[in-house]
């Protein structure tokens, strides 16, 4: 209970009012509704109560040592980005509608905005979005509208969550039609592109991609555009301190989960939507988006700005329905970006590269296992295993090594495979326990 | 209060070449080997920062801030309550926070128990049947319940293409509907604000798949005439969708689902005490009834002997509206608070949510004058007075005026069926002595701004910046470094 009132309070309140009693303020709710029985714990707990409740669940979460990937990967939080983000000015503040007393977030929603346009070397960004899936839905929506046309094309390789949340976002409605663009060697295969972009609204790319290729951009944005459509690339934020950029192979909208920027997993959120475009999509761009600007008296500020998009002054109008984003996840990817700037952000995308390609070695070295795909892979790869990918996966469990994700089924045509993610957070140690625990598994 | 503003730099501006605040040193990274043709050329442009540097430059931009941690921050809609640090230490355990989403059951067992009893528990306190926590806010909680609606009529076979809500509305009503590619029937409030049934009746029919309805609404007002509403949209065949953003008003003292409502929406990021982090991240629930349970998104939490286990549903599921569970995060804090409280307590924070905002209520309506003349629910609907606008002072100007007071505005020009609306929410956690001062600063602000204009319209005067100029970061957007 975080109740202030005292019984006098609520006589003084109530005399104040002028109203005899409580009741008397709620007449306009019928009264039969009023009070009903609720079946809940007659008692709350008290906080040492609740502490070990608490406690006692997350100690039911076990720990193992974890090579999970797929779309949300294992980080370290710096200990500057908790101390941050736990200032209770950023934390119990709300979005930014008072510029002149919300200056920290507004000017911290600008750095966001610019880190996320240098990261994808796009022209701007917006304030954030719920996650990379409903970026990436809703980036397939701003090609939707800037076009005209209701036909997606999209690579195999693109995450399956981040397609059904599409296809949720489309409501499943028979006006669109998707196309899948079919996989190669685990990569788009770009032969078939120019017969399939026709009349296309876009082309929506993930790379690396879910199964953690990296695809060849080169020429794609070309073939887009001859078929007259846009480019829309998720990558996640932490290869690109060495791998190309979306803006640098002519993506019209990237996209992409900012998780990997130092938020921890969480069972899958909060997390954090990155969407960045061209100049020319500006107005096409869902969510806040913050502007620097001058105050009355010429000095330097910032605000809410192109606010003519959104739900609350455009209505039915607006560009989409989003008001509440993640700007605190916003905040924490900025100060780990800041905290390990281009340099640190390189070498934590070649540790990642580093820490999945031992792994790939060791493990490609069992007897019976191999890598599913030849092409060059970021942090995470495709491991075929002899018999059940998933029964190997339990017997790891069981001795407290995570092997892995089992593809069958999400992708049923690649067989019994894992896949099998590494990150910057794994050493040498830890791979030889992968490979242990896998070859005691089978 | 505030800090001094001398330093307005940016952070890429006190970059300097070189300059490192973390380093990746795992050996590992020697092993990298990808192709020259896949590499990044583009230059990088971020800081380059010590770890200082960095941590200055954010300490002084939260001072920047009004929080509620700081300030009084009434803004109406929002629920701007007291944030519970416990929550936080408790979305902070590593048995929580580093749990992989695609863990498997067997390594969740205590998130898949917390989210089963949070569910149990919700669903009770709504008076309804199911539910999913998978909507990452509100507006995406909004846009899950349409989506179960044209799945529900689907699935019967009937083709219903209206959304029916009232002018006083949120913003996010229509444009989640639209999104869904719904049409719009708005329909004109009453002049006691409330909604016009016999309007309903005209404008809800067969094409109708959905009436959504905030409740209490955002004049602070409850739909006294509730029952005959939902009759209405019953016998229209369509559903009755009930915007849940100002359950604070009725948590613990009625139940939702005794009014006929089919489905309604949660705020954690309201009712539920999480933090609102400057914007997000907030986390939404839709709780709905029988009928409508088949169509929720998956995963949901099902409990099959002593074990949890995500149960993917069957091919009538509207799919997924965000890649993994939801913001479990966000629904551990949102359980921290739910076991503080008894069934008898959430009635309490109801009943004083509903007492505060009346007594400024009562104490503010000589001077500016409530939109209805009844007792409100947990917010109240004001405006400046005739003495005020007679000299041209705005809502706006009062807004600022309350920020050189030490005050956080309410939420101002909405609900915009109001001319010049105050929209003021103090909810429970704020003792009767703030509410004193604020009552204060807002007598103030009136006799000052009679007294001398100007100076109100100037306002404010003791922030980090004065007025922005908004017309020109809309005209010449600048949206990066």
């Amino acid at each position: 209970m975080y109740i202030p009132h005292t019984k006098k309070d609520k006589e003084e309140m109530l005399k104040t009012i002028g109203a005899p009693s409580f009741e008397d303020l709620v007449k306009q709710v019928p009264s039969k509704f009023l009070w009903p029985k609720f079946n809940l714990p007659a008692e709350s707990l008290d906080e040492a109560q609740s502490a070990a409740r608490m406690a006692g669940l997350a100690a039911r979460n076990c720990r193992p040592l974890s090579f999970l990937g797929a779309g949300a990967y294992e980080r370290y939080t710096p200990a500057a980005v908790k101390a941050i983000t736990s200032r209770t000015e950023f934390l119990t503040a709300y979005t930014p509608y008072q510029p002149e007393a919300s200056q920290g977030t507004l000017q911290a929603i600008y750095e966001f905005q610019s880190t996320v346009s240098a990261l994808y070397a796009m022209d701007c960004a917006n304030a954030s979005m719920y996650d990379g899936a409903s970026s990436f839905a809703e980036a397939v929506r701003a090609a939707v509208r800037v076009t005209g046309r209701k036909k997606i094309v999209y690579a195999a390789g693109v995450n399956p969550q981040y397609m059904d949340t599409l296809k949720t976002y489309f409501a499943h409605s028979p006006e669109y039609s998707y196309v899948k663009v079919p996989m190669k060697d685990g990569a788009m295969d770009k032969a078939a592109l120019p017969a399939l972009l026709e009349g296309a609204a876009c082309l929506a790319v993930q790379t690396p991609n879910f199964l953690g290729l990296i695809e060849d951009m080169a020429g794609v944005s070309d073939l887009a555009k001859k078929a007259g459509a846009l480019l829309v690339a998720a990558a996640d934020p932490v290869s690109l301190g060495i791998l190309a950029a979306p803006g640098e192979y002519g993506a019209d909208f990237a996209v992409g989960e900012g998780q990997s920027l130092g938020l921890p997993l969480s069972y899958g959120g909060p997390y954090l939507g990155l969407f960045s475009c061209k100049k020319e999509h500006v107005r096409q761009m869902p969510g806040r988006i913050c502007g620097l600007t001058k105050d009355k008296d010429g000095r330097r500020g910032f605000v809410l700005t192109l606010q003519a998009r959104e739900q609350h002054i455009r209505r039915d109008k607006a560009a989409s329905n989003i008001c509440s984003n993640e700007a605190l996840c916003a905040l924490a990817a900025t100060v780990y970006s800041a905290l390990y700037g281009p340099e640190g952000l390189k070498e934590l995308a070649e540790s990642n590269a580093g820490a999945a390609a031992f792994a790939a070695e060791r493990l490609s070295a069992i007897k019976g296992c191999s890598l599913k795909f030849k092409g060059p892979f970021f942090n995470e790869f495709v491991l075929t295993v002899p018999g059940s990918a998933a029964a190997l996966r339990e017997k790891a469990l069981a001795r407290g090594v995570d092997v892995g994700l089992p593809l069958a089924p999400l992708y049923p045509e690649l067989g019994e495979t894992l896949l099998v993610c590494a990150t910057e957070t794994k050493t040498e140690a830890d791979i030889l326990k992968l490979e242990a625990a896998i070859k005691e598994a089978l | 209060m505030i800090c001094s503003v001398t330093d307005n730099k940016l952070s890429i501006e006190k970059s300097d070449p070189g300059r490192r605040g973390l380093w990746c040193k795992n050996p590992l990274r020697a092993k990298a080997k990808l192709p020259a043709a896949l590499k990044r050329k583009a230059p990088l442009r971020l800081p380059e920062l010590s770890e200082f540097d960095v941590v200055r430059h954010y300490t002084r931009l939260s001072k920047l801030n009004f929080s509620v941690d700081t300030h009084f921050y009434p803004l109406g809609s929002c629920t701007m309550k007291y944030n519970p640090r416990f929550n936080e230490e408790a979305a902070a355990l590593e048995g929580f926070a580093a749990l992989h989403p695609l863990a498997h059951d067997t390594c969740a067992q205590g998130t898949l128990e917390l989210i089963h009893d949070l569910s149990a528990r919700l669903c009770e306190l709504c008076g309804l049947d199911a539910i999913t926590l998978q909507p990452a806010a509100g507006a995406h909680s909004e846009f899950t319940g349409l989506l179960l609606a044209k799945a529900y009529f689907e699935a019967k076979g009937e083709n219903r293409t209206e959304i029916v809500c009232p002018d006083s509305a949120h913003g996010t009503n229509p444009a989640t509907a639209s999104m869904m590619g719904f049409t719009t029937v708005n329909l004109a409030s009453k002049p006691d604000g409330r909604l016009d049934v016999e309007e309903l009746k005209k404008h809800i029919g067969p094409k109708t798949a959905v009436l959504m309805l905030t409740m209490p609404n955002t004049l602070g007002i409850f739909e006294s005439n509730i029952e005959a509403i939902a009759k209405a949209v019953h016998d229209a065949g369509a559903l009755f969708y009930m915007d849940g953003a100002n359950l604070n008003a009725l948590i613990g003292m009625v139940k939702p689902g005794d009014f006929g409502v089919d489905m309604m929406h949660l705020n954690f990021h309201k009712t539920f005490s999480t933090p609102h982090g400057g914007g997000g991240p907030g986390a939404g629930a839709i709780v709905c009834g029988k009928h409508l349970a088949p169509f929720l998104p998956v995963p949901t939490v099902k409990k099959q002997g002593d074990r949890y286990v995500s149960d993917f549903g069957d091919s009538r599921s509207i799919g997924k509206v965000k890649a993994f569970f939801g913001n479990t995060g966000v629904l551990v804090r949102a359980y921290a608070y739910m076991l503080a409280h008894s069934a008898a307590e959430f009635g309490d924070i109801a009943r004083c949510a509903i007492l505060n905002a009346n007594y400024v209520r009562s104490l503010l309506m000589d001077l500016y004058p409530s939109y209805s003349k009844e007792y409100c629910m947990h917010e109240c609907v004001l405006t400046p007075g005739p003495d005020m606008t007679a000299k041209g002072l705005k809502t706006l100007d009062v807004a600022k005026g309350l920020l050189d007071r030490g005050f956080h505005a309410p939420t101002i020009y909405f609900p915009t069926i109001v001319h010049e609306a105050i929209m003021v929410e103090p909810t429970e956690t704020e003792t009767k002595e703030t509410l004193d001062e604020f009552v204060a600063a807002m007598r103030n602000i009136h006799d000052e701004g009679v007294a001398d204009p100007q100076k109100l319209k100037d306002a404010p005067h003791t922030m980090p910046v004065k007025r922005l100029d908004e017309v020109q970061a809309a005209r010449q957007p600048n949206l990066r470094w």
